[in-house]
């Protein structure tokens, strides 16, 4: 019994697989233009954005931005200027205590607990904490900081942004530290090299490029965070650096003002937005050129 | 018959003195003894740490929760009625909100991040790739208040006009839909918020699916064209099938951020602690715009304490699509392992 | 399977296993090893994929401890003490018995530094000896020539046969007395390869050198004493000359003429 089929039937298959061809290469031509209006509907949105916070914020940006305070409603004058520091203080301060603590658990979870219990529980954690709505830190910290103290504090809002940076720098440290091969380890090892020196000196400095770009993504992150502080460092009108007082900060203004009909408060909210977008994306492209120059 | 041996290459004349340089025999010395215990001790306290603040915050959550789910309990999840004069509580309008934002910006969401995932490993030309790519992921760090405010001031009105108007005139007496598309067409509403959330997260399922297509072996692929398969056949029937771990897994990361997202939803949503309708275009509320707009100002009491509880029960939710997704994938793995 | 060679007079045993097992979880990878590393002489481990050769190496500096997985029974006795279980210090052990392995791996620092790392482990040495140990183990490693001008650029920029030198040099300057070479060579061109294997043979003055490789020709090259393992067991030892033109066992001869492996 021959399994080639015979002339006629022959035909019929081809004929049969001709049909078929042409449907299916119908669906692949929709497809792939649907995917093609997919790619142009994700870009539309970017550039749309990115025009109009360019459009309306650039021509609040003078240097009176940076030197005047928030200005009350419908005021002639005024700028951004304690909020701008606010955010840039407590920014700063929440990865500098964040950071630290990130990278030693994620030590911890590349050299030391790659198979514990602790090991497998605290990824698990991490990764919660990690998808953990930032709004439901911002109301921790009101639990046992400002709900204990009867005050708003900029200390409050660097506590909770750092709750933010922490599993950022966690996951970014684990991820990269696994990425370095055990022969270099054993290299060490082998030189007698004890096991910390063989974490500082080899492994981390190694994974360096990679670490310090998921430090400065955890900080651009929080940059733009509004939630947590809501509640933590409210805001403030003035201008202070006492870090136990309401702070301003620039996403926490930019909310108020941009929510108001005021039109004076609208023109700062736009320009505080165009500062926040460039500063975060200039930081992310820092990030990737130091990632990929490294690699 | 064994091999011939090769004559040594190396003469022993070639040898090295041994020259050890100036100084006597070297004196073995340690490092700290206790510099190992003190880091290891370190690491491990940080890790502690981690449990404790999720410890924490379950436990302050509880407490701060605790008058609101006394008075309450599980009607809470229930209830729309949101009356602070009255003292009187229902989580039921924001709960809808954020599930039902949340709903719609994935509908959006996956299908346009897949198409997206799609162009830039399969269709686009390679020298557009990373530009492309580049900008898909610089999407995903602008932060949420600029996609609130973009929303509110510059895309609502045009929503309104363009697409709110049409799609009510349209849909006008029609059974499900003409109720959907019901209410007042100003351009905020359930269905804006859910747009603007579905913006902000189709950089992060993108960014997630373009990954894994691109680790997809070269071979599987080349097998499946070698047998005369279309690029949308290689994609729909062996690539995805093959990365559905981790599609699964970026959906769930979208899904997450849409959650627990404040400033995208507040700014559009409206706002507004009633459910009257099930029209889209009603003004709404979520869990976290209500949290932002009125917790600063809740009066100590039963106020705040259901606002925490909202709180709560969105990190609640939170946890259950971690978990779920978890859960999934771990089938997942376990369900290509059978196959294999 | 006793295979101990009949060591005369001539040949001290640097190091002496008796009875060593080894496990990976449940798999018996080494099974009652029995085996005298004369001193001051290349002795090479060879045979085919999985035989135990990488294993039995790495259990010499115990490396294996870093995987909790895997565990050694029996003795490894060099200086009248059994380093399996000696009380001493793991740092100082590894300190005496050097390794490279197979693939280069130059530390994420400056050539001078990764010279320096293992000796600032031990030694506080002023900077003006330090640079002379450098120097050293350099020009022992036959790398100095190469590298003397940029003794301060990174070690991932040099070439693969220049990185594994770098690597050995970086072993030598801690003054072990064993060098343990894990198939040192297989990730080189055949140019470097000839040059370490140049190298190997003016070490064996100072040192007692290990090596393990897949490569018959180069243990004949190399060598002084062979043994062959198979499947986790030692097959044969003896010198090398003896191994590959009379071998004892007809396994060892079967491998030897490329019936199989």
């Amino acid at each position: 019994m021959s399994a080639i089929p015979m002339p006629a039937a022959r035909a019929a298959l081809n004929a049969e697989r001709a049909r078929m061809h042409a449907r299916r290469k119908r669906v692949n031509a929709i497809a792939l233009t649907l995917s093609l209006a997919a790619m142009a509907f994700g870009l539309v949105w970017l550039v749309w954005i990115l025009f109009e916070t360019v459009r309306l914020g650039i021509g609040g940006i003078a240097l009176s931005l940076f030197t005047e305070m928030t200005p009350p409603p419908q005021a002639e004058t005024g700028g951004l200027a304690n909020a701008i520091f606010g955010s840039l203080v407590m920014v700063l301060l929440a990865t500098a205590l964040g950071t630290p603590i990130g990278i030693l658990a994620g030590i911890y979870l590349a050299e030391y607990g790659q198979k514990t219990w602790l090991g497998s529980t605290t990824r698990f954690i991490n990764d919660i904490l990690l998808s953990a709505p930032s709004i439901v830190i911002g109301l921790f910290i009101y639990a046992v900081v400002v709900a204990q103290v009867k005050s708003f504090s900029g200390i409050a809002g660097i506590l909770a942004l750092s709750l933010i940076v922490i599993p950022v720098v966690i996951r970014t440290t684990e991820n990269m530290l696994s990425l370095i091969p055990n022969a270099l380890r054993e290299a060490a090892y082998a030189l007698g090299t004890p096991k910390w020196r063989v974490i500082m000196t080899v492994t981390l400095k190694a994974a360096r490029a990679g670490v310090i770009t998921g430090i400065l993504l955890a900080l651009a992150r929080i940059a733009g965070e509004t939630a947590p502080l809501l509640f933590t460092a409210l805001s403030n009108q003035f201008w202070t650096s006492d870090l136990s007082q309401p702070m301003a900060s620039l996403p926490v203004t930019i909310f108020k003002f941009a929510m108001s009909p005021y039109e004076n408060w609208q023109k700062l909210a736009w320009a505080g937005v165009f500062l926040i977008t460039f500063g975060v994306l200039m930081l992310n492209i820092l990030a990737r050129v130091l990632f990929r120059n490294k690699h | 018959m064994a091999a011939t041996l090769p004559a040594s290459p190396f003469s022993d004349d070639k040898k090295m003195e041994r020259s050890d340089p100036k100084g006597g025999p070297p004196q073995r010395r340690q490092s700290l003894p206790w510099a190992d215990a003190v880091f290891s001790l370190l690491t491990h306290g940080a890790a502690w740490l981690t449990l404790a603040l999720l410890a924490g915050i379950i436990v302050s959550l509880v407490i701060g929760a605790a008058p609101a789910i006394e008075e309450f309990g599980l009607g809470f999840l229930t209830s729309a009625e949101w009356d602070p004069v009255q003292e009187k509580f229902g989580g039921l309008v924001m709960i809808y909100g954020t599930l039902m934002t949340s709903f719609i910006a994935l509908l959006i969401a996956v299908p346009v991040s897949f198409g997206i995932a799609l162009f830039l490993t399969e269709l686009s030309p390679s020298w557009l790739r990373r530009p492309l790519g580049t900008a898909i992921e610089l999407l995903a760090a602008v932060p949420s208040i600029v996609y609130g405010m973009w929303g509110l001031l510059v895309f609502s009105p045009i929503l309104s006009t363009y697409v709110q108007q049409p799609l009510q005139t349209l849909f006008a007496g029609v059974p499900i839909l003409g109720t959907l598309f019901s209410g007042p067409p100003v351009g905020i509403g359930l269905l804006s918020a859910g747009i603007i959330l579905a913006i902000m997260v189709i950089p992060f399922i993108a960014a997630v699916m373009r990954d894994v297509f691109e680790v997809t072996p070269p071979m599987l692929k080349e097998s499946a064209y070698a047998l005369g398969s279309t690029t949308w056949e290689v994609m729909w029937k062996v690539v995805l099938p093959y990365t559905k771990t981790g599609v699964v897994g970026g959906i769930m990361l979208g899904l997450g951020r849409a959650l627990g997202e404040t400033m995208a939803v507040t700014f559009v949503i409206g706002n507004f602690n009633q459910l009257e309708s099930l029209s889209l275009f009603e003004a709404a509320n979520s869990i976290t715009s209500a949290l932002a707009n009125e917790f600063a100002e809740a009066g100590e009491g039963l106020h705040q304490a259901s606002l925490i509880y909202l709180g709560l029960v969105l990190f609640f939710i939170t946890f259950v699509v971690l978990a779920l997704s978890k859960l999934l994938l771990s089938q997942l793995k376990k369900g290509e392992g059978r196959a294999a | 399977m006793d295979a101990k060679v009949d060591l005369s007079v001539t040949e001290k045993a640097k190091l002496s296993v008796r009875n060593l097992n080894f496990y990976y979880g449940n798999f018996h990878a080494l099974k009652n090893i029995n085996l005298d590393i004369p001193a001051g002489k290349v002795t090479a481990f060879i045979g085919p994929s999985g035989c135990g050769k990488s294993t039995l190496l790495r259990t010499f500096n115990r490396m294996f401890e870093l995987y909790p997985e895997q565990r050694a029974e029996g003795e490894i006795v060099m200086d009248g003490e059994n380093l399996l279980t000696s009380k001493e210090d793991i740092s100082l052990i590894r300190a005496k018995i050097g390794m490279v392995f197979q693939k280069p791996t130059p530390f994420p620092m400056s050539i001078y530094d990764n010279i320096a790392f293992g000796v600032k482990l031990f030694e506080t040495l002023p900077r003006a000896e330090m640079d002379e140990r450098v120097e050293w183990a350099l020009k022992k490693a036959a790398l100095w020539n190469e590298v003397k001008d940029k003794l301060g650029q990174s070690g991932s920029g040099l070439s693969g046969g220049q990185q594994q030198r770098l690597c050995i040099a970086r072993g030598i300057a801690i003054k072990p007395e064993v060098l343990l070479l894990d198939e040192p060579c297989s990730a080189l061109d055949p140019i470097s390869t000839g040059k370490i294997e140049e190298l190997i043979h003016e070490l064996k003055t100072d040192y007692t050198v290990v090596i393990v490789t897949h490569n018959m020709q180069q243990a004949a090259r190399c060598s002084d004493f062979t043994a062959y393992m198979y499947l986790g067991d030692l097959i044969e030892f003896g010198p090398t000359s003896e191994l590959f033109m009379k071998p004892k066992r007809k396994d060892t001869e079967d491998y030897i003429t490329g019936r199989f492996g």
